[in-house]
């Protein structure tokens, strides 16, 4: 069978072509882990020239390939098509030019989200997309899924921060989209690429945005007896006309799991707790924070903490940033939903959830980006149990399409991948869902691009898609490196 | 030209016309001047048909005047952080949209492309695309209202918008640099970018020899941040009066063109067509060269925006068009062109590659609207000449 990849193996030494079933183990899964799937190689370019060479190599071939970087996708974006190739772009790690003067980096897809602004840092500025996988997830991945993080109201998504890409496409043409210059003229294709989830081609080159750090945060953590009054407070923030950089809030079984997994000293018997933060110069600061204290004394907060240096603001954040990992304490396995609704609508939307979830007799917790009305609900389920990932996924179901009614979206920042491709059409017409089609096939006619992500089913990969199987935390879960939100 | 006042007469126009091109106000003239075209007149699809103040999103039709929506948002306190152009001409969401072009107050937060949440547009053939939502986070399906920013018409027609607003800042303080020259113009404009100032707009004024600093917050907070600025370069800070400052970014969002306001008829530009107004899209670091060579031109002048990273030429002598474009080319920059009926619509670098002719393809298969090619042969023409 592997006669045919020949010219594949031609373009790696050895240890950078890997095909026995024990090292193609490590790329089965992404962090959607209850999905897994064995690819019929894997493939670790060093350079970009080895990236071009293996999606020709895969056009001319007609097989199918999925670029990955650390594999933190929660929905299955990165999830090998079995008899597929897989493109590990984690050693195209280099920051290939930090323009201080320019305010831009030129980056390589497998650099770590993290890395950019620590290397920025010495400039004073930063990369502001900030997905809690920070510390492992690449920005290659991250332009992929157009990730978000708790700054987006204020700041937006990655494909805000993306000035221009460099990328060989499905059919083995290399393209730049967009320049160095925040603005672009003509369409913008760059937007275009970002988020398109692997199903254009691979990202080569990528150039960023970077902007001043900000001067100075006030974090506050207020504790609720509902989450009706933490929602309250949330409108009451918003009304104000203060523009906080993040605004997250946690329900009661959240909170627990945190607390248990690493002491974060939430107020005892709160049923939600929003954490509020502004930042920006410090004489700005110093003006709206009296207003948010203003606003937040008129809120039924029954317990208001400020974190008075940078060690309690970490304690505030490592409670909302572990609470995912933490809830696998309290169960097996758990599915993350991303879905979004107007902002108005929060606490409406969180009832409804509850009901379900009483009918359907499953747990679900509660953290989300309250600032963008960005639900993530953790439905817990035992793996082990016959049926039970059927059921979760059932109620996953229903809280999108309950979304959707709202007039929200079924993904906030996961990206549709595999997990929910069978709901892009409650977004979107047929008639829209052809046109990406189309658009799709402008770039990779052959449908080798990641097959088998956000279209509903009807690719040829389909057929050979992943299996549930691997359950319970991603290892790097285990480890509290990475959360799902 | 046909102006349709409902989706309807909209759909049966775009149907029944070989070829299309949607225009708003006609604020920038040369972007509706295509050969063997139908225009189509958006100006009765207008008004705002969702605005929800708490969810900091509007959605409004692609005809509706950015000046009404200013308004509209203003008595809810709230703005566009995109700050757009020309809209006290009666520039159009949907013109300002296809155009993709901001105003200097982009420098914040972003452009239009960054505020830009959602659309609904009419295809060739006829029918409704919907795509992006109407909420302030969202990553379902393909970014097609990114693509849309910019397309200048030729992939359909926009009907109606979402967008993300911000709350309106209380104050706003404008300052102005004295700089012995652009030299060190451009180190200042750099600095000031990367300070921890956060200023709202900075633009770079090459006749008067100045920097152009504006902040937006509340008012304690920008007077100890201004003399924090006045500290930085003691002696060549001043403020500039708020009803001077206002005067002086409105010229600046008007691209210096001479326009004719009205409320009931806005008009377009009256400048002699033959004065030639482009945009260019750059870098602050390239300032200093591309001004020293314009400068070798007569009657070009310049304004940068945005901390460097746009260009407004204004040039009288269409005669320049040709080396200007060769210079942008050679500083492998872009510039298209608004106003200056002769000129090309393109100067500079602009080689459409296979992968932009296939999405035309793919969105526009009926070649309904107006090809990119035609643009850039004439932009090739006339670098050439």
């Amino acid at each position: 069978m592997n006669d045919s990849l020949k010219k594949l193996r031609a373009i790696y030494p050895a240890d950078r072509f890997l095909e026995a079933d024990a090292q193609l183990a490590a790329y089965a899964s992404d962090a959607l882990t209850a999905f897994h799937s064995l690819p019929r190689a894997v493939v670790l370019p060093e350079t970009s020239e080895e990236v071009i060479d293996t999606v020709r190599f895969c056009h001319d071939q007609q097989v199918a390939f999925v670029a990955r970087g650390s594999g933190t996708s929660l929905s299955g974006g990165s999830l090998p098509v079995s008899d597929g190739i897989v493109i590990g772009l984690n050693r195209l790690n280099k920051i290939l030019e930090l323009d201080s003067k320019n305010r831009i980096a030129l980056v390589q897809p497998g650099v770590i989200n993290l890395h950019v602004s620590e290397a920025a840092q010495p400039y004073g500025l930063h990369y502001a997309p900030d997905p809690s996988s920070q510390q492992v997830c690449t920005i290659g991945g991250n332009v992929a899924f157009n990730s978000g993080g708790a700054h987006c109201l204020k700041y937006g998504m990655t494909a805000n921060h993306v000035l221009g890409i460099q990328a060989v496409l499905a059919t083995g043409e290399v393209v730049t989209f967009g320049g160095r210059s925040r603005e672009s003229l003509g369409p913008d294709t760059t937007g275009l690429f970002c988020g398109s989830e692997g199903l254009f081609g691979v990202a080569l080159e990528i150039t960023l945005r970077l902007i001043p750090q900000a001067g100075c945060y006030h974090t506050v953590l207020a504790g609720y007896r509902s989450l009706q009054d933490a929602g309250n407070a949330v409108a009451q923030i918003i009304a104000s006309g203060l523009l906080p950089g993040a605004m997250e809030i946690m329900d009661a079984l959240a909170i627990e799991a945190a607390e248990a997994a690493v002491a974060c000293g939430y107020p005892p018997g709160a049923e939600a707790v929003l954490i509020v933060e502004l930042e920006g110069p410090h004489e700005v600061i110093e003006c709206e924070r009296e207003t948010l204290h203003t606003v937040l004394a008129s809120t039924a907060a029954f317990q208001t903490k400020t974190a008075a240096n940078a060690t309690e603001r970490m304690t505030i954040w490592k409670g909302r940033k572990s609470a995912f990992s933490a809830v696998g304490r309290i169960s097996p396995d758990f599915i993350v939903q991303d879905g979004v609704v107007p902002r108005l609508r929060l606490g409406e939307a969180l009832q409804q959830i509850g009901e379900m979830a009483d009918v359907a007799k499953i747990r679900v917790a509660n953290v989300f980006h309250a600032g963008d009305g960005n639900l993530h609900p953790l439905i817990l389920y035992d793996g082990r149990e016959p049926g039970a990932l059927t059921r979760a996924e059932e109620l996953a179901g229903r809280i999108l399409e309950m979304c959707v009614a709202m007039g929200g979206s079924i993904t906030g920042e996961h990206g549709v991948g595999l997990e929910k491709r069978d709901y892009l059409g409650t977004m979107f017409s047929q008639h829209t869902i052809d046109t990406m089609q189309r658009v799709r096939a402008a770039f990779d006619p052959r449908k080798i691009a990641n097959p088998g992500k956000m279209f509903p089913g009807s690719d040829p990969a389909d057929s050979q898609q992943a299996t549930s199987g691997l359950r319970g935390l991603h290892p790097l879960e285990k480890a509290g490196i990475i959360s799902r939100e | 030209m046909l102006a349709p006042t409902s989706l309807t007469e909209l759909q049966e126009a775009i149907r029944s016309h070989p070829q299309v091109l949607a225009v708003g106000a006609r604020t920038k003239p040369r972007l509706s001047q295509v050969d063997d075209c139908t225009l189509l007149s958006m100006r009765g699809l207008s008004g705002i048909t969702e605005y929800q103040p708490s969810e900091y999103t509007f959605t409004a039709l692609a005809g509706t005047p950015l000046h009404e929506l200013e308004q509209v948002l203003t008595e809810q306190g709230q703005a566009m952080p995109f700050d757009p152009l020309l809209s006290r001409a009666g520039s159009t969401l949907g013109g300002a949209t296809a155009t993709g072009l901001s105003g200097p107050g982009r420098f914040r937060y972003g452009g239009i492309r960054d505020f830009l949440l959602g659309l609904t547009y009419i295809d060739g053939t006829g029918q409704p695309i919907r795509t992006g939502s109407r909420v302030v986070k969202n990553a379902a399906g393909f970014d097609l209202p990114k693509l849309m920013v910019g397309s200048l018409g030729r992939f359909g027609v926009l009907a109606e918008l979402t967008f993300k607003v911000f709350p309106a800042f209380r104050a706003r303080i404008s300052l102005q640099v004295e700089c012995t020259d652009c030299h060190q113009a451009t180190e200042r404009l750099i600095e000031a970018a990367c300070s921890r100032w956060e200023l709202l707009a900075l633009d770079y004024d090459p006749a008067q020899k100045r920097l152009l600093l504006q902040l937006g917050g509340p008012q304690r907070a920008l007077e100890q941040i201004a003399a924090d600025i006045e500290n930085r370069w003691p002696g060549d800070v001043q403020p500039i009066e708020s009803c001077t400052a206002d005067t002086c970014w409105e010229t600046i969002r008007t691209l210096g063109l001479d326009l004719t306001e009205s409320e009931q008829a806005p008009t377009r530009p009256t400048r002699a067509s033959q004065t030639v107004v482009a945009q260019v899209a750059l870098t602050p670091t390239v300032v200093p060269e591309l001004e020293q060579k314009l400068g070798s031109m007569e009657g070009v002048n310049s304004h940068y925006s945005v901390g460097g990273n746009v260009a407004t030429l204004i040039c009288q002598q269409p005669d320049n068009i040709p080396p200007i474009s060769k210079l942008l080319a050679e500083l492998q920059l872009v510039g298209l062109v608004l106003q200056g009926c002769d000129a090309p619509l393109w100067l500079g670098t602009t080689q459409p590659t296979a992968i932009d002719r296939a999405i035309k393809t793919a969105l526009d298969p009926q070649c309904r609207f107006p090809s990119y090619d035609i643009a850039n042969l004439q932009a090739d023409h006339v670098a050439h000449h």
